[in-house]
């Protein structure tokens, strides 16, 4: 059968949610006669260890919990490598290593010293970045060319940025002078792992602070691959530690009575039980939690980019995004056109194999992650919702969620309130800017939104109205170091990146 | 009591008797002594005044404190005698109430300055014009300071308010009247009402209310005890509630530099970074 039959026949049996002309619709009916010849990132230069220890005062450490987990590899679901569980002792020890790293080297030194040991780790991490994308894909189940365009050269622009604060402290306050808070206790979520191990360490770092870093369970790779570029970079003893395990470990880190500070990416659940933690012992804390941005094109908006908008605020990185653009409020003029466009573009990403360089949308990340995005699918249709998922074939082995969206979605919905953390869009339409904004504003949350509309003004004029502490005109999941990022309500509190980014790890008041 | 700009006793019936030194029996005079329905009430009203507050220009905030400036000084002599029957010598409740009228000047001044400071234009990679601008939160639980009754109860809010955010005062216990009269200033000034609500009646028993309620965005409690700073947080954890706490030495309040430092008003902001595509 040639191409040209198999775009008239549409013999790839995709169910369409309105039949048009084959020839209005030639150019996206392509079906398997163009599917892609496999293109797979060689990773057999990549040497994972069959076990790693715990990062403390500069020593690879056995736990004194003698206990191991599994990480694994979501889109095959083979065990990479054996992690240590960290108990209380363990993080104690680690805090106890961060404290003399941060009183015997890390506060001695000038800040242009401190910084230069940060731009070490920056240029390190470029050396090493293609290593470094392979394991965060094999790890955690982002797309290759997520891992390697985006996560890689974000988190050595982070190392960058703020390695060039660590002597300039006094101007980022002026009339004021800052000084570091001291340990730093940090705990990081899975969905972008050496990403946001790259947010807490660098400014921490250049703030003057020495840190203890719990990884999240499912993707402790690629932050002990970073220790070991600290290692390698000969940082003080203590002054990074990285210690491996679960919840309890991070609730460990967290309780720590000497830690000063503490920063923590994740779930708003878990944030509140940190903040409920934390009350009354003086400690200073950061959180950045869930989100349920809405997404808002209007009428007049350029319909292909905000699809693309669309297409990467919700099934970047399988939708695990805090700020995922994840409730899609369209003006009513613009409705039919755009979800026309957006079931079409949904239908050529490709989900697949992580390591496939062609692979837009990965694994999710765990089977705890795909059995809650189950549950919230299943109640947006119990609840009336209707649901378009992309016919694609899944891969047998591994966790998979194809690219879904829902339209007929209601405020009071589960799906247009609750964070699903999955590629699931809830659609809803609204009549008037005034309308967009109350109805993007009706949420618990408040990290991000979108704003998408020809007129300039239009644009400013919603984004002032927007309770989210990011909003993106026009575009939408850009990310920088010299950007903060962090939400209102309860998306948590403090910022990330930028000069505002240095000011939860410093006393200024 | 002052909410929403009207003169309210409390709900509850109840009173607080406070020694009237200046009366020659040794009389007590009454003031009311809030319920946790006040409370209640009192946020509502700040979370209405919020959107008009905040939505004002920036020069308009500032010429609306600048105004209020104006009002104290009609009424030092009024205000200086509140804090002479609260407790102080003469002397220095006359200096208190200048150093209150100062205070609120130099933030007048701030209205429309913080934000250039706190702003930034981030310099992203890529075709992106990108910029971070600091927003209000809402409303503000603020618990005043015991001393000092006048200066402290406006250090803490002038800040608060400036950076468009609405509040609602428990006053000093120690002193509650002048608060009061104070109150009776505002009425009188242009501040929309409901911008400062201010609350007579005990810490302990109110704070838990206001950190609880989900129209509260933050907190700022002066002087409280470390149990109820920390009942407070716990209790706000229903919304991820921004709660400040601090103790400041009475002399401090004084310290004009130190009081109205930027920083005070930062405590008090929410940053927004907006991105925007750069292209012809």
């Amino acid at each position: 059968m040639t191409a040209k039959e198999t775009i008239l026949a549409g013999t790839n049996g995709e169910p369409h949610a309105a039949p048009s002309s084959p020839g209005k619709r030639a150019a996206l009916d392509f079906g398997k006669a163009w599917s892609y010849a496999p293109a797979p990132e060689a990773a057999d230069h990549v040497r994972i260890e069959p076990r790693y220890e715990l990062f403390i005062g500069g020593k690879w450490t056995a736990p004194s919990s003698g206990k191991y987990f599994d990480t694994v590899s979501p889109s095959t679901e083979q065990k990479l490598a054996e992690v240590a569980e960290a108990n209380e002792r363990d993080v104690d020890l680690a805090v106890k290593a961060a404290r003399v790293g941060y009183e015997k080297y890390w506060s001695k030194l000038s800040g242009i010293e401190r910084g230069k040991y940060i731009y070490r780790i920056a240029r390190v991490i470029q050396e090493k970045a293609r290593e470094l994308a392979i394991v965060e894909t094999m790890d955690g189940g982002k797309p290759i060319k997520e891992s390697r365009d985006v996560d890689l050269p974000l988190v050595a622009a982070h190392f960058f940025y703020y390695a060039g604060w660590a002597d300039k402290l006094a101007y980022a306050f002026p009339g004021r002078s800052p000084r570091p808070l001291g340990v730093a206790g940090q705990v990081i979520p899975w969905n972008f792992p050496l990403l946001m191990a790259a947010w807490k360490l660098a400014p921490a770092l250049a703030a003057g602070n020495t840190c203890v870093l719990k990884p999240a369970e499912t993707t402790p790779l690629t932050a002990l691959l970073l220790a070991k570029i600290i290692e390698e970079c000969d940082l003080p003893p203590g002054v990074v530690n990285v210690v491996t395990g679960a919840g309890a470990t991070g609730a460990a880190v967290v309780a720590h009575p000497d830690v000063d500070k503490v920063a923590f990416t994740g779930s708003t659940d878990v944030g509140k039980r940190i903040q409920k933690a934390l009350s009354g012992t003086r400690k200073k804390l950061t959180l950045e939690l869930g989100g349920k941005a809405a997404n808002i094109v209007f009428a007049d908006a350029p319909l292909d980019q905000a699809v693309e908008g669309i297409i990467s605020g919700i099934f970047f990185n399988q939708g695990h995004v805090c700020c995922a653009g994840s409730r899609l409020l369209v003006e009513e003029g613009a409705y039919e056109p755009l979800m026309q466009k957006l079931r079409d573009r949904m239908q050529t990403l490709r989900v697949g194999d992580p390591l496939d360089k062609n692979t837009d949308v990965g694994a999710i990340n765990s089977k705890m992650q795909l059995d809650k995005i189950r549950e919230l699918v299943l109640a947006g249709e119990r609840e009336g919702a209707t649901r378009f998922s992309t016919p694609c074939e899944l891969p047998e082995r591994g966790y998979w969620f194809a690219p879904t969206l829902f339209t007929g979605v209601s405020q009071s919905h589960r799906i247009a309130r609750e964070e699903i953390f999955g590629p699931v869009l809830a659609v809803m339409t609204f009549r008037t800017p005034e309308e967009a904004i109350e109805k993007a504003n009706n949420t618990m949350y408040g990290l991000s939104a979108g704003v998408w509309t020809d007129k300039g003004s239009k644009s400013f004029w919603v984004s002032q109205r927007l309770r989210a502490g990011v909003v993106w005109a026009n575009t939408y999941n850009k990310f920088d170091p010299s950007s903060p990022f962090g939400g209102y309500k309860e998306s948590g509190f403090g910022r990330e990146g930028g000069r505002q980014g240095l000011l939860p790890y410093l006393e200024v008041d | 009591m002052l909410v929403g700009g009207q003169f309210v006793r409390s709900e509850s019936g109840r009173y607080i008797q406070v020694a009237d030194p200046m009366s020659l029996g040794g009389t007590k005079e009454n003031v009311p002594w809030a319920s946790r329905k006040d409370v209640r009430d009192a946020v509502v009203v700040a979370r209405g005044a919020w959107e008009g507050w905040s939505s004002r220009t920036a020069y308009n905030r500032g010429q609306i404190l600048y105004r209020l400036a104006e009002m104290l000084e009609a009424r030092q002599g009024e205000l200086s005698r509140a804090l002479e029957r609260g407790g102080l010598e003469a002397s220095r409740a006359a200096s208190e109430t200048a150093a209150a009228i100062d205070r609120v000047v130099s933030y007048a001044g701030w209205a429309d300055k913080y934000q250039s400071l706190f702003s930034s234009l981030n310099p992203v990679s890529g075709p992106h014009f990108n910029f971070t601008v600091p927003e209000s939160m809402g409303v503000v639980g603020v618990v005043a300071p015991a001393r000092p009754a006048l200066l402290g109860l406006l250090g803490a809010v002038l800040p608060i308010i400036t950076a468009g955010n609405t509040a609602v005062v428990l006053a000093s216990e120690a002193d509650p009247r002048t608060a009061l009269v104070l109150g009776e200033a505002l009425a009188t000034s242009d501040l929309p009402g409901g911008v400062i609500n201010v609350l007579t009646g005990r810490a302990a028993e109110l704070v838990p209310h206001l950190a609880k309620h989900m129209e509260v965005a933050a907190l700022d409690l002066h002087d409280v005890t470390p149990e109820l700073a920390r009942k407070a947080e716990e209790a706000g954890i229903v919304n991820v509630k921004r709660v400040r706490t601090r103790s400041i030495d009475e002399a401090a309040w004084f310290d004009a530099d130190g009081a109205t430092s930027p920083r005070w008003i930062e405590r008090f902001v929410e940053m927004k970074t907006i991105w925007h595509p750069s292209g012809a």
